[in-house]
């Protein structure tokens, strides 16, 4: 009934102006072409009951073996979680926190702990902390990233509020509450045979950091002299760069719970082995009671332990499983040709009548 | 002589045939002139909309009465002529130099910045970022919370200046135009910028005018000019002004002149002026016909010469450039409504927060010292101070603050500007669409009003004028009865006689450009039998078609040059129809000057003089001429409606003739012409005299000239006899009945407003099958409130009775309704208590047609139905009379048709034909509503579900609103990486193709009841976000729970997750995937990869490397597949099983174009399985 779109290209130069107030311009033939006729060549999909069940059983068969390998990989790491944080402090001392901040007291420990099954090289060892919410907008903001890249930027605090300077007005390098903060406990491991195990603590952090991040002839300056030690101190004729601890904790963790590369052991251990750790239980988390554990894992093609991402794809992959098999049963017993007319509500209204 | 014109006089247009004392019908804008009268018109000018419309009330009578009178000095401007120095000495009367554009250079930025705040969007932009400039509350970098707001300022700024710098540039152009000014003895060249009021100034034939110029002479010795007003009003036929004879004669350059013009200050009104001139001691009055309007071109003079009266900005077109109205469209309201309920998530949000803040705070809060995350205090300075810690009360309400920054992106604000983008798309697509285009008028679609694209998709009631909308307005002379006996045999095919009918001029040939059909009975009589009592009557009934009128002839060159056409310009096409017809039978009219006329009868060229005019108005409803015959007899020829000509006839002599003329104009009018009477009489000398001096004596009058004139007017005319009546065809447009057929199917009320009687409006109705035979007529035509009551009242229990029964198509049912109600039944009704009851009975009908109504009743009756339901509606006319109606509706569509613009000028889409109507609803309006409503719950939910992931995460942080993902990730992602796909899709994306919706126009429902947006959506919607949000933060924290991730990277991993997944979610969605929508949504996902490798590409942000880090682990990708899967789920199961298993209409129709081949080969098949199963049928369709 109306004209028909086949019009032929007329003059080509058009402007458009919406407005209209200049009726003379706009009394020209549009130019036709497949876009300004909104007739791109398209693609037009429709969830068809053959497109659904196969999308649906597709995903469940490329899901759950993801998810049974996933689980297989989580079960082969083989992990030793110790807490120690509430042994090591003598029973007898009820002002826990007095007792961690006074640098007087030797706060050496000895833990022993015991190789489940066999753990390949290399073992990693990591320390990881309860509660520490590493991600408190106070801690995380309170860091000056210029200051550790660059030597001449050593007065670019900003941001590192409330550890910014010294009481007289030194600005600290590194400054801020996560530089201060830094993690102080120490572990060394004797084997069961006696042998002590060397922590390899070399290459902990992102090769990343130590090049571009953390400057190789920045230097700590008035560094934890503070009246407040908040952790480790740095050796001050060492550059950030090699300062490996500083460089790992310095990338705050995304959760309250989380673990931060200690070293490596590299040496195999075996099941039933004991391991010794002679430790110093100097990281004072008792003030906000923050739990403090030990672990050694080897780890797979996954990362470390964890189930969940095997359990996630094999029930995903079953739910994909069941729908696909829903939609088939409901599509067998109520079936619809596509784009039947009969369909359409005007008609069917009138089939009702 | 005749110096009472007005500016734009039209003839009686659709001279309306029935008396009609209480409330005019002014059909045309002739009422215009009315000034005593209501003129209820006179308000609509192009400002604003008023916002109150008494519907033919008399209140603006009194305010137009007031223009016949003297102005008082303290409102008067006045202006010395020839003599700017003391014109401008006393006032400071505006330059001539326009400035259309808003800024200079230096107060761009202030009053660019100022215009733009005036939205409240910006204005939220603007507290948000105020709030983090605090530095308790700097929840982002300093240049982060200011680039959003910035960029859509720049943006905004860039295309205002754009814009301005081009309405600069055609200033100067304007400005710097000549034109001559009389300036010391002589006219000389100066440039349009420096003339000042009061200046004489001289056009050129074929010039603009610079200014608006009382007019003092002309080439034309009776001081006439022709103007073309086409910039004023689009308007393309010539208009006549005239020169006051008191100026006439008097040529600046050798007498000099002075005067002094006292004349109303600047307004609007392009067509009223009243002024008056004191010259020569002697006072004269001026009208709107002796004033020229800035914009108008001189045609047809050679010259004319002028006194400035207003200047730049004051002239009356500068005054009307005034933007389009603004509206506001149904779906933006319902979103406001949305956006307030995400306002209120929002605070419920911050307040948790916050509460969650004091919680952790109370219980923690000894432990807050020496906690290495928190420590309260600061040491460095002086001990013991606390850093950033105000207590708990003040912490929790800090939070609270920080927490509406962080989360503001919950309301849209983007969204706002790609609504604006997204219409604007649509616009042009509209505007682009070939089958929008009218051929005839040259005219393409036009978007006024560019934020109701998406109304054009849910409209429920079409109001349509029917002349000029319905039909061409082009008047073809059909048929005509002279004394008694019917000529309507019309044929132009005849050969021989074909009706071209030429005038020999010197050697050339003149003949009219429009051939009419001629009826060869008619044309014998006027050769052969011109002496007999018949033939005499044709030839005056001929000459009266010729004389009564204002047509004036143009001659036309043509590529022969020994032919010539004519070319008969006039402001009323029935007029023009007429002097056509006279023309074709042998009386053409070859030259109008103000005092004469030359008629070429039958070969024989004499000249006639025009004694005196009587205009047309809308209470006598004819117009006169007396008319001087080359044998010194003066006669009077009227012509005029039915209604007002026979009781102005002499009836004794004439009874027979008047009853048969009458049935014969009822005859006419059945098949739907136009008629007029045509009467005539002798004068005697004395008659004459007595006329003559009373005319005179009127049409100088000072004051009330109007009605004075009026009045010696229906003195002479009448006991006239009757020569005759014409009947005119107004042809309906193309496609009509197809187009009211259609959007009848889609569930649009048509209904017809006319100003036409009632026999017309009805058989029009027929013609365009907007009735039918089979249809249930209530016909309201009553006299007092009573009999509307009680017509009403049986009209509305016989269809409540009726509409019970089921309405069926084909099979049979119920009988379908009209109401048939005129403009006098409709003054007893609208607005008293018997409304309702129109209302309901209205309602209840198929179809309501209203004749013979006040331009004021039209949106009377637009408020009617929009007052009383939510439906939308839309307005649709060409004429001025429709702008009141046009204002009203939700949506007015003005036909850029033969009447002007005003209609044009007033509605929010304007197009050539009222048959695009149904390819603007049903396809665009259908494709715009369903991509706006879409986009906006799209947008909804692409804002929440991110502020949902910031919020779990927020959960995870001692509640201290730390965000994973980067501070300018969270700013670009309105911004860049999930802005494109949906304004690409709101603009591009097609649900059905134009085909299958013109092919089913009742596909067009699923926007009147709103399917595609509702709050049941709405809330689908957002819960459908919270389970995404769910799923992208929680598989990956559970997968990295005790892990040693950082930060940085699982932000990485949420921002690469949101991202994709809300572009998935809308490629799910998307119907038909062009390469445009390739690109827009899988670019977009590959932008956001290249700016968070960018961002963790900055060794400055602590995030430094992470996102290479972590796409290096499988984790990361097994995490990113799980949450897609995960999340999208839900959703994609259930658009598979609600579109399988509980089909709409679209979808059906979808598929039916994808499959629609397999389909029509089986479908004879399925019919017969379908009859056989038609039982089980229902039930499948739950």
């Amino acid at each position: 009934m109306m004209n028909s779109t086949s019009a032929s290209p007329a003059e080509p130069t058009i402007s458009v102006s919406g407005d209209g107030t200049d009726a003379r311009r706009n009394s020209k033939r549009p130019k036709y072409s497949r876009f300004t006729q909104q007739e791109l060549p398209a693609c037009k999909p429709i969830l068809t009951p053959q497109w659904v069940i196969s999308i649906f059983t597709l995903v469940g068969i490329i899901f759950v073996p993801i998810g049974v390998a996933a689980l297989l990989a989580s079960n082969d790491v083989v992990e030793i979680v110790d807490r120690y944080e509430t042994e090591c402090i003598p029973k007898n001392i009820s002002d826990k926190i007095g007792y961690i901040q006074n640098p007087a007291i030797s706060k050496k420990c000895t833990r022993v702990l015991k190789v489940p099954k066999d753990m390949d090289k290399p073992v990693y060892v990591y320390y990881q902390l309860d509660n520490f919410y590493q991600n408190h907008r106070r801690y995380v903001k309170s860091r000056n990233d210029q200051q550790l890249r660059d030597k001449s930027k050593a007065n670019e605090t900003s941001g590192c509020d409330p550890e910014k300077t010294t009481a007289n007005g030194m600005p600290i390098v590194p400054c801020g509450l996560i530089a201060w903060s830094l993690f102080n406990d120490t572990y060394n491991f004797t084997h069961s045979n006696g042998e002590t195990l060397t922590v390899n603590k070399k290459d902990i952090s992102w090769k990343s950091d130590r090049n571009h991040k953390f400057g190789s002839d920045v230097f700590p300056k008035n560094f934890q002299n503070g009246t407040l030690k908040g952790g480790k101190t740095l050796d001050p004729t060492v550059p950030l760069s090699k300062q490996e601890d500083l460089i790992v904790w310095m990338r705050t963790a995304a959760l309250p719970t989380f673990r931060k590369l200690y070293g490596r052991i590299e040496v195999d251990l075996k099941e039933n082995d004991t391991i010794t750790v002679e430790l110093e239980n100097n990281y004072n988390t008792y003030s906000f009671g923050g739990k403090k554990k030990l672990v050694l894992s080897t780890t797979s093609w996954l990362g470390g332990k964890n189930d969940f991402l095997g359990i996630a794809y094999i029930s995903i992959g079953g739910v994909c499983f069941f729908l696909a098999t829903l939609f088939t049963i409901v599509y067998l017993v109520k079936p619809r040709k596509l784009g039947d007319p009969s369909y359409l509500s005007w008609n069917s209204n009138r089939l009702m009548q | 002589m005749s110096s009472e014109r007005h500016l734009l006089d039209l003839s009686p247009r659709p001279p309306n045939p029935a008396p009609d004392i209480l409330k005019p019908i002014p059909s045309s804008r002739s009422s215009r002139r009315s000034r005593g009268s209501r003129g209820s018109l006179d308000r609509i000018n192009f400002a604003p909309p008023p916002s109150v419309i008494r519907y033919g009330s008399r209140a603006e009578s009194d305010r137009l009465n007031a223009s016949q009178k003297d102005i008082p000095d303290e409102d008067a401007r006045l202006v010395s002529i020839n003599d700017p120095t003391s014109t401008n000495e006393r006032f400071e009367f505006s330059g001539n130099s326009i400035r259309t554009a808003k800024y200079s250079i230096l107060t761009f930025l202030p009053r660019n910045l100022f215009e733009q705040f005036h939205r409240v969007a910006y204005i939220y932009f603007l507290v948000i970022a105020i709030l983090n400039q605090l530095p308790q509350l700097a929840v982002f970098g300093r240049g982060a919370s200011i680039l959003p707001l910035a960029f859509v300022l720049f943006v905004t700024a860039v295309k205002d200046a754009y814009e301005d710098y081009r309405r600069h540039r055609s200033d100067r152009i304007e400005n710097n135009r000549t034109a001559l000014v009389f300036s010391a003895g002589d006219f000389r060249p100066k440039r349009w910028k420096d003339i000042r009021v009061g200046e004489i100034i001289k056009v050129q034939s074929n010039n603009t005018l610079p200014c608006d110029i009382v007019l003092l002479s002309t080439s034309d010795p009776t001081g006439v000019a022709y103007v073309q007003t086409i910039n004023l009003d689009g308007e393309s036929n010539l208009k006549t002004r005239y020169a006051k004879q008191e100026t006439l004669l008097r040529a600046p350059e050798k007498q000099g002149l002075s005067g002094l013009i006292r004349c109303e200050n600047p307004n609007r009104n392009i067509y009223g002026f009243y002024a008056n001139m004191d010259i020569d001691g002697k006072r004269v009055s001026l009208g709107p016909s002796n004033i020229v309007l800035r914009g108008c071109e001189l045609k047809n003079t050679s010259w004319a010469v002028g006194v400035v009266v207003y200047a730049g900005r004051e002239t009356k077109v500068m005054l009307n450039s005034s933007g389009s109205p603004s509206k506001r469209s149904r779906l933006e309201t319902h979103m406001n409504r949305e956006t307030l309920l995400l306002s209120g998530v929002l605070i419920v949000l911050c307040i948790l927060v916050a509460v969650f803040t004091g919680v952790w705070l109370a219980i923690h809060k000894s432990e807050l010292e020496f906690a290495q995350f928190f420590r309260k205090k600061n040491y460095s300075n002086s001990a013991g101070r606390n850093y950033n810690y105000y207590g708990i009360g003040m912490e929790v309400f800090i939070r609270f603050l920080m927490a509406v920054i962080v989360f503001q992106i919950m309301i849209p604000i983007s969204l706002y500007i790609s609504m604006e983008l997204v219409r604007l798309g649509q616009a042009y697509f509209m505007i682009q669409d070939s089958n929008l285009y009218d051929k005839t008028s040259q005219s393409r679609f036009q978007c006024r009003a560019l934020n109701i694209n998406e109304d054009l998709g849910q409209i429920k009631y079409v109001f349509s004028d029917k002349t000029g909308t319905l039909t061409e307005n082009k008047m073809e002379f059909q048929c005509a009865s002279i004394s008694g006996t019917d000529y309507s045999n019309g044929n132009s095919s005849s050969p021989g006689d074909s009706g071209v009918y030429s005038v020999i001029v010197g050697d050339q040939y003149w003949r009219p450009k429009m051939t009419v059909k001629t009826d060869p009975e008619l044309l014998r009589l006027l050769r052969n039998e011109r002496n007999t009592e018949q033939g005499r009557n044709a030839i005056n009934f001929f000459l009266a078609l010729s004389a009564c009128n204002t047509i004036v002839p143009l001659v036309v060159d043509t590529p022969d040059p020994a032919q010539k056409l004519i070319d008969y310009q006039g402001e009323s096409p029935d007029e023009q129809a007429l002097v056509y017809a006279a023309a074709a039978y042998g009386f053409v009219l070859i030259e109008r000057t103000s005092g004469h006329i030359v008629i070429d009868v039958l070969g024989d060229r004499q000249r006639f003089d025009i004694l005196g005019l009587h205009e047309f108005d809308s209470e006598r409803k004819r117009m006169s001429v007396i008319v001087g015959f080359p044998d010194k007899t003066v006669k009077i020829f009227v012509k005029g409606a039915d209604s007002s000509m026979f009781s102005i006839m002499e009836k004794t002599l004439n009874a027979n003739i008047i009853r048969t003329t009458e049935s014969h104009l009822k005859s006419y009018s059945s098949v739907g012409l136009r008629t007029l009477v045509i009467g005539m009489r002798a004068m005697n000398t004395t008659e004459f005299e007595e006329w003559h001096s009373s005319y005179e004596k009127a049409s100088t009058a000072l004051f009330g000239r109007g009605s004075l004139l009026k009045a010696v007017a229906a003195n002479i005319e009448s006991n006239l006899t009757i020569l005759g009546a014409s009947g005119i065809e107004d042809k309906l447009q193309d496609g009509v009945p197809e187009a009211i057929e259609s959007l009848r199917q889609a569930g649009i009320k048509v209904w017809v407003l006319t100003g036409d009687k009632q026999e017309t409006a009805i058989s029009i109705g027929y013609s365009c099958k907007l009735l039918t035979g089979d249809m249930n007529q209530f016909i309201i035509n009553s006299n007092s409130k009573e009999s509307c009551k009680k017509s009403l009242e049986e009209a509305l229990s016989t269809a409540t009775k009726v509409s019970t029964m089921p309405l069926a198509g084909l099979g049979g049912g119920r009988t379908p309704l009209a109401l048939i109600i005129d403009g006098k039944s409709l003054l007893y009704i609208l607005e008293t208590e018997l409304e309702d009851e129109l209302f309901k009975v209205a309602t209840l009908c198929d179809v309501v047609l209203c004749c013979r109504v006040a331009p004021l009743q039209k949106a009377g009756i637009v408020a009617l139905i929009k007052k009383r339901t939510d439906d939308m509606t839309l307005a649709i006319g060409d004429g001025a009379n429709d702008v009141s109606m046009i204002q009203m509706a939700d949506v007015g569509i003005g036909i850029s048709g033969q009447e002007g613009r005003q209609a044009v000028m007033a509605s929010d889409f304007a197009m050539g034909q009222f048959r695009f109507l149904v390819p603007l609803l049903l396809v665009h309006g259908h494709w715009n509503y369903q991509r706006m409503a879409y986009m906006i719950l799209y947008n909804f939910y692409r804002n929440s579900i991110f502020v949902f992931v910031l919020f779990w995460y927020i959960l995870y942080t001692a509640f201290s609103l730390t965000t994973a993902i980067t501070d300018w990730s969270s700013v670009l992602y309105s911004v860049i990486y999930t802005a494109l796909p949906t304004i690409v899709i709101g603009i591009l994306d097609k649900d059905l193709s134009r085909k299958t919706l013109l092919k089913h126009p009742q596909l067009y429902g699923s926007g009147q009841r709103e399917e595609r947006y509702n709050l049941r959506l709405f809330i689908l919607t957002m819960m459908d976000s919270i389970w995404q949000s769910l799923a992208i933060f929680f598989i990956p924290y559970l997968s990295y729970r005790h892990s040693t991730v950082d930060g940085s990277s699982i932000g990485d991993l949420w921002t690469l997750a949101v991202v994709i997944m809300v572009n998935i979610h809308l490629a799910i969605d998307v119907f038909r995937w062009n390469w445009v929508v390739h690109a827009a949504i899988w670019g977009c996902i590959v932008a956001t990869f290249i700016c968070v490798i960018v961002i963790d590409a900055l060794p400055m942000l602590p995030g430094f490397w992470a996102i290479f880090h972590v796409m290096a682990t499988w984790l990361f990708w097994f995490c990113l597949a799980a949450i897609l899967v995960a999340g999208m789920v839900p959703r994609f199961m259930m658009k598979a099983f609600s579109e399988f298993f509980f089909p709409n209409d679209i979808q059906i129709a979808r598929e039916q174009e994808k499959f629609g081949n397999v389909n029509e080969n089986q479908n004879r098949v399925s019919e017969v399985a379908m009859s056989s199963f038609s039982d089980t049928q229902p039930q499948w369709m739950l």
